[in-house]
Order: C-alpha cells, then structure tokens, then sequence
C-alpha cells in the first residue's frame, strides 16, 4: 500500500504552504485510498441505514414486525430462511431478520454510547493525569493499574446489581425516556453506562502518553505565560492536540465494547427480553444449533461483518490520521 | 536486574490485597448478599448463620478477619458449595483452564508468529493481504459464534470430533481451536508490524552490511526486535483469557474455573470470588512481571535501575 506515488504525495503534502487545517482533509484522502477502509465505511454507513429505517421500511411493505408471529403451522414455530422471512423464523417463530435489524439497534448503540462514555472518563482522566504529573500522576495511573488487575466482568455485574431494578439513577431514566422508557431500556441504558466505565482505561493511557509529549511544547509555555488557566490548558490546548490517537482508538473501541455487551448478552448478565441484541440473539440461537442453525448464522454473521468494517475503518483511520507510526 | 526483580516481587503482594480489598468494597456496596439470593430463612436461622460467618460483626472487623486469613492463604470454606474450601475448589477447576488456556496461547503463537513474519516479509504479496484479512476475521468473530459453527460443521455434520466435554485429546481440538483464533489473529497483526518497523531499522542494514545471510539477519537480529510488541501482549492476554475460557467453557461444557468465577459472582459467593480474584491477580502480576524480564532479554538496550 505504501508506494511510490503515495510516498511522494505524502512529502508533497506535508509541504511549508499546507495550512494547519489540511490535517484532516490530507487524512481524509488517505483513508479514501485504503480500499479496505472504505469497504468498512461504506458497510457500517449501510448497516446504520438498514437498522435505522429498515424496521419501518419492513413493516410498511410486508406488514411484518419484529413481534410478528406467523399463523401457519403451531407446533414448529421455527421456520427456516424463505422470501417471506429471509433469516428465518426464531423459536417463538418471529421474523428473524425483522428482530436482527431490531437487535442491530441495541447492539450499535451500546458500541457508540458507551465509546462516549468511555471517551470522557478516559480523555479527562488521561490528560489530568498527564499534565499534572508527578505524584498525582503516579497514584492515577498506579488505580488504573489495580482496575486492570480485576476482572471487568465482576466490575460490570457490580455497577449492574448497585444501580439495576430500583436503583436506577434517575438521570439515567430519563435519558432512557427520551426513547421510550420502561425498565427494560433503562437496564440498557446502564448497561451503556457499565460497559463505558470499564473500557477507558486504555484510552487513559494512550491520552496520557500524548499529553506527557504535549506538554512541555512551546505553545504550552505560551498559553501559560498569558495568563490561561490550568483547565483551559489541559482541555482547549492540549486536548484538541491529541485528537488523532484518540480518534483512532475510540474507532477500535466500538468493535471491542460490542463484543463484550455480546459477550455479557451470551452469559444472560446484558440485553433482556423483551429487547434483543445481536449478542442476546445469537445466544438463543446456540440453543437450537443442532435443528436450526440459521437462529444462530445470521445474528452472528451480521455481528462479525459489523465488527470486521468497524476494525478495517479503525485501522485506515490509524494510517490515515497518523502515517509516519503504523502500528499492528 | 536481580534488585529489579526483587523489588517487583515485594510489590506483587500489596498490590494483590490491594485488589481483594477493591474487590471486597465492590461486593459489599452492591445491594443483597449470598443469603438474598436463596430462599428466605426464619429470622433465628439467619442470626446464627451470620454469627458463624461473622457477619454480624462491624465492616472493620470482618475486613480485618478476611485479610489476616488472605494473608495465610486460606480463603475459607465456600458459602454455595458447602463443605469444600476456596483452595479445593481452585485447585480442582484450575487445571482445566490452564490446559485449555496454555495450549490455546501456544497454537496462537505458532500460527501467529509464522502468518506474522512471512506477511512482513512478503509485504503486499497474496499472502500478507489474505493473512492480515483472515486476521481481521479472527478479531471480529465472537468465539461464541466461531465456537457452536465449529461444533456444527465438525461434530453434526462430519462427526468427526465429539461436540463437548472433557475427555483425550480429541475432545481438546475444538475448545482450544475457538480459544486461539482471537490471539492468533492478534499476534499475527503485532509480528507484521513488529517485523515491518524493525527491518527498515538501521542495525539490520548494518547486518546485512557485514555480509550476515539472511537467515541470521531475519532470525537473530530481526525477530528479537519484532517480538518485543508481542511479548508485551502476552500479560493481557492472560487477563483477557480468563474471560475467553468462560465462553468456551459454557459452548464446550468445560469444568473450568472461568464458569466458576461467573456463577460465584452471581450467586454473591463472597469467600469463592475474593479467592479467585487474588489468585488471578497474582498469576496476572507474575506473567506481567515475566514479560518485563523477557524485555531486557530480547532489546539489550533495555536496561532496569
């Protein structure tokens, strides 16, 4: 990938007469011209689409809804993939694919909020940590030492039992009512909140190690010399700088969230009926594997066609933002 | 280097209590405990139960109790499996892990290593795209699925290999198979970019320049340089295959300490969880500690104070 021609194109670009601003434009031609990457955009683009609208779309023309049982047959409910239900039926004989575009939601929105959630801990605590420096620098990173040591999975099931059933932080519950409401949204909105608490500390990390090479710029010295506070500093000066790794990783964090909401959906600790998600979806389907793979083929495939798009977008990302270190 | 060690090891037991006491914090804030999860008991029952466990002593005694017993190394006695120690109960389900675990880690060495180097060295052929792309697909399938479409397509399709439980060799292919694809996939990703970075560096010009072949340049100079990224992989992974064992115990119906953890979580199984997260804790410390040895070993520019 890293020919000639692109090598010239990247010394030619990184030119005197380039403003600051080109920065994103130059890496938004690179990512163009990964072919791998762009599969991955165009598959996410299209897999929001379809989870987006595809529901409504589905209902309009064939009247079939997620909660839609067939009429015929009423001993074997699973009915395997036919032009009426294109993934089949699941064993209460719904439509699968109706209910996959369904879980698609969850599954999506789990990986993008609680990436968020993990984006401000991890950026705020990283980037303190890394500016002030010295003791209470180490005691920062010496806790995200200890957290690492524990198994996330005991953290996860804790904040889940601390703030699940009645205990719903009402913020939470609110936030949750904007789409609906009832309790079984509000255990998905902290499960949004759980997972993002556990998946910051890297990005704790890899913010730190950029602001710990940031902070003794002469722009720095600068914003300190006129009067800037500490604050203003460390969030309009520094932060803003570090943005391409922590793009980058917050891209490979979608992905690894999802997994591990599948995973947790897979052990009956995330997603509860009456709402699905691929990784609640494909656990049913291993209880029928034997008779009817297909409850199992495609909530799976779908999950790893999104997972394998969002890892190649991630990693043109990387090249694009950051060429000169291309890690993995 | 010895006092480098040293001084590592000291600090491995402070910070294992250190997590137990986070753990133990964690447990008691959330709400409910091991008795709100069985059957409701008469008011008299539970007093002496309590009494037996010392739960009605105040938090700081009870934190005191489990802390000196910790540092004897016994856990105590199980609340949910009555009768059997912490200590058994590791030592019986551990094994089953630590195979699984072990030989998991070592195919993905070996598959990751070998797909790593020749992707580097043949940068841009067929073989690195369709290494590095198969690698991807190793990254994104969950085990969960990769697990049951392996039982599907080799124990109820071709019946050539038994579906689940432990038994020869055999019954290993499929578990540690599901286990490795994920580390493979990672490892063969790290030795590319490893190997990539190291031979554009300038000490393989210089031995390629003294008239090294090419074997030795790749072998003894290059890999040693590469590897240093895979190593450093090598302490999460060990954290994270604790809870890729639990997948696989549960699809292949292994009795491994990963379940264990899981359903002593769940059941609030104070003495069992406290037990098993020391015990990982440390193993996790000591592999991590074991990685910065190996370190100094690999990049002799590496050096401890």
């Amino acid at each position: 990938m890293r020919d000639e021609q692109h090598i010239k194109e990247e010394v030619m670009t990184d030119g005197p007469v380039m403003a600051g601003s080109s920065l994103w434009k130059d890496a938004w031609r690179r990512l163009l011209k990964n072919k791998l990457a762009v599969f991955g955009l165009i598959v996410i683009t299209l897999m929001v689409i379809v989870v987006g609208l595809g529901p409504f779309i589905r209902e309009y023309l064939t009247g079939i809804t997620p909660e839609y049982i067939p009429a015929e047959g009423d001993k074997i409910r699973s009915f395997p993939p036919s032009w009426r239900h294109p993934m089949g039926t699941d064993e209460a004989g719904r439509d699968l694919f109706a209910r996959v575009m369904q879980g698609g939601r969850i599954s999506l929105m789990v990986g993008i909020i609680s990436t968020i959630v993990s984006l401000i801990v991890g950026v705020s605590y990283g980037a303190i940590a890394g500016y002030i420096g010295g003791r209470i620098d180490n005691i920062m990173m010496r806790i995200v030492d200890i957290i690492y040591a524990i198994p996330y999975i005991l953290i996860v099931i804790v904040l889940l039992s601390v703030f699940g059933g009645e205990n719903i932080p009402d913020w939470i519950n609110s936030l949750a009512g904007y789409f609906g409401g009832g309790a079984g949204l509000n255990q998905i909105f902290l499960l949004f909140f759980a997972l993002g608490l556990v998946s910051w500390l890297t990005m704790a990390r890899v913010v730190r190690g950029q602001i710990l090479s940031l902070k003794n710029e002469e722009f720095v010295l600068a914003a300190k010399a006129t009067g800037v506070s500490t604050p203003a500093i460390i969030f309009r000066h520094l932060v803003p700088n570090a943005l391409g790794p922590v793009i980058v990783y917050a891209t490979l964090t979608v992905p690894s969230v999802m997994l591990t909401e599948a995973f947790l959906s897979f052990l009956g600790l995330g997603v509860q009926a009456p709402y699905a998600s691929w990784g609640s979806l494909a656990a049913d389907g291993i209880k029928n594997i034997a008779i009817f793979p297909w409850q199992l083929i495609f909530p799976g495939v779908t999950m790893a066609l999104t997972l394998f798009s969002l890892n190649f977008l991630g990693d043109g990302l990387r090249d694009a933002l950051d060429p000169q270190t291309r890690k993995f | 280097m010895l006092k480098f060690i040293f001084n590592r090891i000291l600090i491995i037991v402070p910070m294992a209590l250190l997590v137990v006491t986070v753990t133990w914090v964690l447990i008691r804030v959330a709400p409910g405990n091991f008795y709100s999860t069985e059957r409701n008991l008469p008011p008299a029952i539970e007093e002496n139960i309590k009494k037996k466990y010392g739960l009605d002593q105040p938090w700081y005694v009870q934190y005191g109790t489990m802390m000196g017993n910790i540092l004897r190394l016994d856990f105590g006695d199980s609340l949910k499996y009555q009768g059997q120690s912490v200590n058994e109960i590791i030592a019986r389900h551990f094994p089953y892990s630590a195979t699984l675990g072990l030989l998991a880690y070592l195919l993905a060495l070996a598959i990751g290593l070998f797909a790593g180097i020749v992707a580097a060295l043949k940068q841009n052929s067929a073989f690195d795209y369709g290494t590095m792309a198969a690698a991807m697909l190793g990254l994104s399938v969950p085990n969960f699925v990769l697990g049951p479409i392996l039982v599907l397509f080799f124990s109820l399709y071709l019946y050539w290999l038994p579906p689940a439980r432990w038994g020869g060799p055999l019954y290993l292919i499929m578990p540690v198979v599901t286990l490795a694809a994920i580390y493979a996939a990672y490892i063969a990703r790290l030795t590319r970019a490893g190997m990539l970075e190291v031979m554009r560096s300038d000490y393989i010009r210089t031995a390629r320049a003294k008239g090294l072949n090419e074997k030795t340049v790749l072998l003894k100079h290059g890999l040693r340089g590469g590897i240093v990224p895979v190593v450093s992989f090598t302490g999460p992974a060990l954290a994270s295959l604790l809870a890729g064992t639990v997948v696989v115990e549960k699809v292949f119906a292994i009795p491994g300490l990963g379940n264990i953890f899981i359903q002593s979580v769940l059941n609030r199984d104070e003495p069992l969880i406290l037990g098993i997260v020391a015990f990982l804790s440390i193993l996790i410390m000591i592999a991590n500690l074991a990685v910065d040895i190996s370190y100094g070993f690999l990049d002799p520019r590496i050096r401890y104070e």
